[in-house]
Protein backbone atom coordinates (compact mmCIF):
# COMPACT_ATOMS: atom_id res chain seq x y z
CA UNK A 1 0.00 0.00 0.00
CA UNK A 2 1.16 3.37 -0.98
CA UNK A 3 -0.74 6.17 0.50
CA UNK A 4 -1.74 8.93 -1.27
CA UNK A 5 -1.55 12.82 0.89
CA UNK A 6 -4.29 15.16 0.02
CA UNK A 7 -4.13 18.84 2.07
CA UNK A 8 -7.38 20.38 2.51
CA UNK A 9 -6.68 24.19 2.53
CA UNK A 10 -8.38 27.64 1.87
CA UNK A 11 -6.15 30.57 3.20
CA UNK A 12 -9.66 32.15 4.94
CA UNK A 13 -10.42 30.49 8.45
CA UNK A 14 -14.19 29.06 8.69
CA UNK A 15 -14.65 28.06 5.12
CA UNK A 16 -15.09 24.28 6.07
CA UNK A 17 -11.34 22.59 6.18
CA UNK A 18 -12.03 20.74 9.13
CA UNK A 19 -15.32 19.25 8.26
CA UNK A 20 -14.20 18.72 4.86
CA UNK A 21 -11.26 16.54 6.32
CA UNK A 22 -13.23 14.47 8.91
CA UNK A 23 -15.88 13.97 6.30
CA UNK A 24 -13.74 12.79 3.10
CA UNK A 25 -11.52 10.78 5.35
CA UNK A 26 -14.86 9.06 6.63
CA UNK A 27 -15.98 8.50 3.53
CA UNK A 28 -13.23 6.72 1.96
CA UNK A 29 -12.53 4.77 5.01
CA UNK A 30 -16.19 3.57 5.20
CA UNK A 31 -15.60 2.19 1.62
CA UNK A 32 -12.84 0.17 3.27
CA UNK A 33 -9.88 2.55 2.33
CA UNK A 34 -7.05 2.74 5.37
CA UNK A 35 -6.97 6.51 5.97
CA UNK A 36 -4.86 8.71 8.30
CA UNK A 37 -5.98 12.25 8.81
CA UNK A 38 -3.58 14.51 10.30
CA UNK A 39 -4.61 18.05 11.77
CA UNK A 40 -2.10 20.28 10.93
CA UNK A 41 -2.91 23.13 12.51
CA UNK A 42 -0.60 23.19 16.23
CA UNK A 43 -2.00 25.23 18.59
CA UNK A 44 -5.24 25.35 17.54
CA UNK A 45 -6.83 21.48 17.25
CA UNK A 46 -9.94 20.68 15.94
CA UNK A 47 -10.50 18.16 13.83
CA UNK A 48 -10.71 15.50 16.90
CA UNK A 49 -13.57 17.02 18.71
CA UNK A 50 -15.25 17.15 14.88
CA UNK A 51 -14.21 13.84 14.65
CA UNK A 52 -16.10 12.62 18.14
CA UNK A 53 -12.24 11.33 19.07
CA UNK A 54 -11.20 14.23 21.51
CA UNK A 55 -11.09 11.87 24.50
CA UNK A 56 -9.13 9.33 23.55
CA UNK A 57 -5.92 11.73 22.88
CA UNK A 58 -2.84 10.72 24.51
CA UNK A 59 0.19 11.50 22.17
CA UNK A 60 -0.03 14.31 19.27
CA UNK A 61 1.75 15.21 15.94
CA UNK A 62 4.81 17.48 17.74
CA UNK A 63 5.11 13.72 20.42
CA UNK A 64 5.62 11.91 17.37
CA UNK A 65 8.06 14.55 15.27
CA UNK A 66 10.33 15.30 18.47
CA UNK A 67 10.60 11.58 19.03
CA UNK A 68 8.46 11.43 22.71
CA UNK A 69 6.58 8.27 21.27
CA UNK A 70 6.01 6.34 17.86
CA UNK A 71 4.18 6.91 15.10
CA UNK A 72 1.23 4.13 15.97
CA UNK A 73 0.75 5.57 19.47
CA UNK A 74 -0.46 9.12 17.94
CA UNK A 75 -2.61 7.27 15.69
CA UNK A 76 -6.34 7.20 17.23
CA UNK A 77 -8.65 4.25 16.19
CA UNK A 78 -12.14 6.19 15.06
CA UNK A 79 -15.20 4.64 16.65
CA UNK A 80 -17.21 4.28 14.25
CA UNK A 81 -15.43 3.44 11.26
CA UNK A 82 -12.71 1.15 10.62
CA UNK A 83 -9.66 2.04 9.21
CA UNK A 84 -10.37 5.14 9.96
CA UNK A 85 -7.48 7.25 12.35
CA UNK A 86 -6.15 10.34 13.69
CA UNK A 87 -3.54 12.14 14.45
CA UNK A 88 -4.07 14.93 16.50
CA UNK A 89 -2.18 18.27 16.50
CA UNK A 90 -0.61 19.50 19.96
CA UNK A 91 -2.82 22.01 21.48
CA UNK A 92 0.11 23.63 23.78
CA UNK A 93 2.84 24.18 21.37
CA UNK A 94 3.09 26.59 18.43
CA UNK A 95 3.83 25.87 14.51
CA UNK A 96 7.16 26.73 14.79
CA UNK A 97 7.54 23.23 16.34
CA UNK A 98 7.12 21.51 13.06
CA UNK A 99 8.96 21.88 9.69
CA UNK A 100 8.35 21.02 6.35
CA UNK A 101 10.40 18.32 6.20
CA UNK A 102 8.96 17.12 9.19
CA UNK A 103 6.04 16.46 7.80
CA UNK A 104 7.51 14.96 4.48
CA UNK A 105 9.02 12.43 6.58
CA UNK A 106 6.44 11.54 9.18
CA UNK A 107 4.08 10.99 5.85
CA UNK A 108 6.51 8.87 4.17
CA UNK A 109 6.81 7.04 7.43
CA UNK A 110 2.97 6.47 6.88
CA UNK A 111 2.45 6.03 3.21
CA UNK A 112 3.21 2.14 3.22
CA UNK A 113 0.35 1.54 5.90
CA UNK A 114 -2.64 3.16 4.22
CA UNK A 115 -4.19 4.39 1.27
CA UNK A 116 -5.18 8.31 1.98
CA UNK A 117 -3.78 10.49 4.29
CA UNK A 118 -6.09 13.88 4.83
CA UNK A 119 -4.56 16.63 6.06
CA UNK A 120 -6.57 19.30 7.57
CA UNK A 121 -4.20 23.05 7.07
CA UNK A 122 -4.58 25.85 9.21
CA UNK A 123 -5.32 28.81 7.82
CA UNK A 124 -3.00 31.45 6.55
CA UNK A 125 -0.47 31.76 4.77
CA UNK A 126 2.51 31.44 6.84
CA UNK A 127 4.18 28.02 8.24
CA UNK A 128 1.36 25.97 9.23
CA UNK A 129 -0.11 26.06 5.81
CA UNK A 130 3.58 25.66 4.27
CA UNK A 131 4.19 21.93 6.88
CA UNK A 132 0.57 21.41 5.52
CA UNK A 133 1.25 21.38 2.03
CA UNK A 134 4.64 20.20 1.95
CA UNK A 135 3.86 16.56 1.58
CA UNK A 136 0.96 16.65 -0.66
CA UNK A 137 0.32 14.86 -4.06
CA UNK A 138 -3.04 16.68 -4.61
CA UNK A 139 -4.06 19.68 -2.68
CA UNK A 140 -7.61 20.68 -2.55
CA UNK A 141 -8.82 23.97 -1.94
CA UNK A 142 -12.06 24.89 -0.54
CA UNK A 143 -13.77 28.20 -0.34
CA UNK A 144 -17.45 29.47 0.05
CA UNK A 145 -19.57 31.35 -2.30
CA UNK A 146 -18.01 34.96 -1.18
CA UNK A 147 -16.11 37.38 -2.29
CA UNK A 148 -13.85 37.35 0.58
CA UNK A 149 -13.48 33.37 0.60
CA UNK A 150 -13.04 32.81 -3.34
CA UNK A 151 -10.18 35.94 -3.18
CA UNK A 152 -8.01 33.92 -0.29
CA UNK A 153 -8.42 31.11 -2.45
CA UNK A 154 -7.18 32.91 -6.03
CA UNK A 155 -4.01 33.95 -3.58
CA UNK A 156 -3.70 30.16 -2.51
CA UNK A 157 -3.66 28.51 -5.84
CA UNK A 158 -1.47 30.98 -6.67
CA UNK A 159 1.24 29.90 -3.70
CA UNK A 160 0.57 26.66 -4.48
CA UNK A 161 1.89 26.70 -7.76
CA UNK A 162 4.57 28.25 -6.56
CA UNK A 163 5.45 25.87 -4.57
CA UNK A 164 5.63 23.00 -6.92
CA UNK A 165 2.33 21.44 -5.99
CA UNK A 166 -0.51 22.73 -8.88
CA UNK A 167 -2.65 22.28 -10.03
CA UNK A 168 -5.11 21.67 -7.23
CA UNK A 169 -8.62 21.12 -7.12
CA UNK A 170 -11.48 23.35 -5.78
CA UNK A 171 -14.23 22.66 -3.14
CA UNK A 172 -17.53 24.82 -3.01
CA UNK A 173 -18.88 24.64 0.36
CA UNK A 174 -21.82 25.94 2.25
CA UNK A 175 -23.89 26.85 -1.35
CA UNK A 176 -27.79 27.73 -0.90
CA UNK A 177 -29.20 26.69 -3.88
CA UNK A 178 -31.66 28.56 -3.54
CA UNK A 179 -30.06 32.00 -3.00
CA UNK A 180 -27.98 31.08 -6.40
CA UNK A 181 -31.08 30.60 -8.32
CA UNK A 182 -32.49 33.99 -7.11
CA UNK A 183 -29.64 35.37 -8.40
CA UNK A 184 -28.14 36.83 -4.60
CA UNK A 185 -25.41 34.02 -4.24
CA UNK A 186 -22.28 33.53 -6.49
CA UNK A 187 -22.93 30.42 -8.28
CA UNK A 188 -20.09 27.25 -8.78
CA UNK A 189 -20.11 28.75 -13.04
CA UNK A 190 -18.57 32.37 -11.62
CA UNK A 191 -16.90 30.62 -9.04
CA UNK A 192 -14.48 28.47 -11.65
CA UNK A 193 -14.77 31.31 -14.19
CA UNK A 194 -12.33 33.36 -12.28
CA UNK A 195 -10.41 30.79 -10.53
CA UNK A 196 -9.97 28.77 -13.56
CA UNK A 197 -9.51 25.60 -11.85
CA UNK A 198 -11.01 21.78 -11.61
CA UNK A 199 -14.09 21.32 -9.54
CA UNK A 200 -14.17 18.46 -7.63
CA UNK A 201 -16.57 19.31 -5.12
CA UNK A 202 -19.94 20.85 -4.42
CA UNK A 203 -21.48 20.79 -1.28
CA UNK A 204 -24.77 22.38 -0.29
CA UNK A 205 -25.18 24.44 3.04
CA UNK A 206 -26.51 21.95 5.65
CA UNK A 207 -27.75 22.33 8.83
CA UNK A 208 -26.81 18.92 9.57
CA UNK A 209 -23.06 19.72 9.55
CA UNK A 210 -23.65 21.51 12.78
CA UNK A 211 -26.00 18.53 14.47
CA UNK A 212 -23.38 16.15 13.32
CA UNK A 213 -20.06 17.97 15.09
CA UNK A 214 -22.52 18.99 18.22
CA UNK A 215 -22.26 14.40 18.25
CA UNK A 216 -18.67 14.10 17.20
CA UNK A 217 -19.98 12.34 14.10
CA UNK A 218 -18.69 12.79 10.45
CA UNK A 219 -22.06 14.00 8.09
CA UNK A 220 -21.01 11.58 5.54
CA UNK A 221 -21.94 8.86 7.69
CA UNK A 222 -25.59 9.81 7.33
CA UNK A 223 -26.77 8.45 4.33
CA UNK A 224 -30.06 11.11 4.04
CA UNK A 225 -27.67 14.12 4.33
CA UNK A 226 -27.21 16.22 1.48
CA UNK A 227 -23.77 17.55 2.32
CA UNK A 228 -23.13 13.90 3.57
CA UNK A 229 -24.05 12.57 0.28
CA UNK A 230 -21.51 16.06 -1.37
CA UNK A 231 -18.69 14.82 0.71
CA UNK A 232 -19.17 10.54 -0.23
CA UNK A 233 -18.74 12.42 -3.83
CA UNK A 234 -15.68 13.79 -2.76
CA UNK A 235 -14.04 10.74 -2.29
CA UNK A 236 -14.89 8.76 -4.92
CA UNK A 237 -14.33 11.45 -7.55
CA UNK A 238 -10.18 11.51 -5.42
CA UNK A 239 -10.49 7.64 -5.78
CA UNK A 240 -10.72 7.88 -9.42
CA UNK A 241 -14.16 7.59 -10.05
CA UNK A 242 -16.29 9.67 -12.61
CA UNK A 243 -19.04 11.06 -10.38
CA UNK A 244 -21.19 13.38 -12.18
CA UNK A 245 -22.08 16.59 -10.19
CA UNK A 246 -26.09 16.41 -9.11
CA UNK A 247 -27.74 19.37 -10.08
CA UNK A 248 -28.42 21.39 -6.92
CA UNK A 249 -31.89 21.83 -6.32
CA UNK A 250 -33.42 24.52 -5.23
CA UNK A 251 -36.60 23.41 -4.52
CA UNK A 252 -37.11 21.83 -1.05
CA UNK A 253 -39.19 18.33 -1.53
CA UNK A 254 -42.14 17.58 0.28
CA UNK A 255 -40.79 14.44 2.65
CA UNK A 256 -37.97 17.15 3.78
CA UNK A 257 -40.31 19.98 4.34
CA UNK A 258 -42.38 17.65 6.81
CA UNK A 259 -39.03 16.24 8.33
CA UNK A 260 -38.20 19.73 8.90
CA UNK A 261 -41.54 20.52 10.33
CA UNK A 262 -41.41 17.59 12.96
CA UNK A 263 -37.68 17.92 13.58
CA UNK A 264 -37.04 21.42 13.75
CA UNK A 265 -33.41 21.38 14.44
CA UNK A 266 -32.78 19.54 11.50
CA UNK A 267 -31.37 16.35 13.20
CA UNK B 1 -35.55 44.94 -2.43
CA UNK B 2 -39.20 46.41 -2.66
CA UNK B 3 -41.61 43.88 -4.72
CA UNK B 4 -41.87 46.66 -7.40
CA UNK B 5 -37.85 47.29 -7.93
CA UNK B 6 -37.82 43.52 -8.29
CA UNK B 7 -40.46 43.45 -10.89
CA UNK B 8 -38.98 46.48 -13.13
CA UNK B 9 -35.55 45.23 -12.59
CA UNK B 10 -34.33 48.19 -11.44
CA UNK B 11 -32.44 46.92 -8.66
CA UNK B 12 -28.91 44.54 -9.86
CA UNK B 13 -29.19 41.39 -7.89
CA UNK B 14 -26.40 41.18 -5.30
CA UNK B 15 -24.44 38.00 -6.98
CA UNK B 16 -23.81 40.10 -10.28
CA UNK B 17 -22.43 42.91 -7.94
CA UNK B 18 -20.20 40.51 -6.24
CA UNK B 19 -19.14 38.82 -9.57
CA UNK B 20 -18.31 42.25 -11.04
CA UNK B 21 -16.08 43.21 -7.93
CA UNK B 22 -14.70 39.70 -7.31
CA UNK B 23 -13.66 40.52 -11.48
CA UNK B 24 -12.35 43.83 -9.81
CA UNK B 25 -10.13 42.64 -7.18
CA UNK B 26 -8.98 39.49 -8.61
CA UNK B 27 -7.56 41.76 -11.52
CA UNK B 28 -5.66 44.12 -9.03
CA UNK B 29 -4.74 41.05 -6.62
CA UNK B 30 -3.24 39.40 -9.35
CA UNK B 31 -0.98 42.01 -10.55
CA UNK B 32 0.06 43.10 -7.26
CA UNK B 33 -1.42 46.64 -8.13
CA UNK B 34 -3.89 48.36 -5.58
CA UNK B 35 -5.81 51.38 -7.10
CA UNK B 36 -4.21 53.54 -5.01
CA UNK B 37 -0.79 52.21 -6.54
CA UNK B 38 -2.59 52.78 -9.91
CA UNK B 39 -3.67 56.29 -9.08
CA UNK B 40 -0.04 57.11 -8.40
CA UNK B 41 1.34 55.44 -11.35
CA UNK B 42 -1.23 57.52 -13.55
CA UNK B 43 0.08 60.58 -11.89
CA UNK B 44 4.04 59.85 -12.55
CA UNK B 45 2.87 58.83 -16.04
CA UNK B 46 1.09 61.97 -16.53
CA UNK B 47 4.07 63.87 -15.62
CA UNK B 48 6.77 61.88 -17.60
CA UNK B 49 4.68 62.09 -20.68
CA UNK B 50 3.42 65.47 -20.49
CA UNK B 51 7.30 66.53 -20.36
CA UNK B 52 7.45 65.60 -24.18
CA UNK B 53 3.92 65.80 -25.60
CA UNK B 54 0.96 68.04 -24.14
CA UNK B 55 -1.95 65.79 -23.14
CA UNK B 56 -5.07 66.23 -21.60
CA UNK B 57 -4.66 65.20 -18.03
CA UNK B 58 -7.49 65.09 -17.28
CA UNK B 59 -8.61 62.81 -19.72
CA UNK B 60 -5.79 60.27 -18.91
CA UNK B 61 -7.26 56.50 -17.80
CA UNK B 62 -5.01 53.59 -16.30
CA UNK B 63 -6.29 50.61 -15.91
CA UNK B 64 -5.88 47.18 -15.84
CA UNK B 65 -6.87 43.99 -17.81
CA UNK B 66 -7.36 40.72 -17.61
CA UNK B 67 -7.75 38.63 -21.21
CA UNK B 68 -8.04 34.79 -20.40
CA UNK B 69 -3.92 34.58 -19.08
CA UNK B 70 -2.56 37.54 -19.33
CA UNK B 71 -3.30 40.85 -17.38
CA UNK B 72 -2.59 44.32 -19.32
CA UNK B 73 -1.93 47.42 -18.13
CA UNK B 74 -3.95 49.58 -20.23
CA UNK B 75 -3.09 53.56 -20.32
CA UNK B 76 -5.45 56.21 -22.54
CA UNK B 77 -3.92 59.01 -22.67
CA UNK B 78 -5.51 61.97 -24.75
CA UNK B 79 -3.17 64.50 -26.40
CA UNK B 80 -4.19 68.10 -25.67
CA UNK B 81 -4.94 69.51 -29.29
CA UNK B 82 -1.94 70.57 -31.17
CA UNK B 83 -1.63 74.42 -31.61
CA UNK B 84 -0.70 74.07 -35.50
CA UNK B 85 -3.80 71.95 -36.18
CA UNK B 86 -6.07 74.26 -33.91
CA UNK B 87 -4.90 77.06 -36.45
CA UNK B 88 -5.77 75.31 -38.68
CA UNK B 89 -9.26 74.31 -37.97
CA UNK B 90 -10.02 77.93 -36.78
Amino acid sequence: MTAKVVTITSGKGGVGKTTATANIGAALAAVGHPTVCIDADIGLRNLDVVMGLENRIVYDLVDVIEGRCKLRQAMIKDKRVADLYLIPAAQTRDKTSVSPQDMIRLCDELRSHCAWIIIDSPAGIERGFRNAIAPADLVLIITNPEISAVRDADRIIGLIEAEGKGPGKLIINRVKPEMVKRGDMLGEDDILDVLAIELIGLVPEDDRVITAANQGTPVALDDGSRSGSAFRDIARRLDGEDVPFPPLDGQVGLLERIARLVRPGGE
Amino acid sequence: MSLRDRLFGRERRSAQTARKRLQLVLIHDRAGLSPGTLDALKDDLVAAISRHVDIDASGVHVTLRSDRDKQRLVADIPLAPSRERRRELG
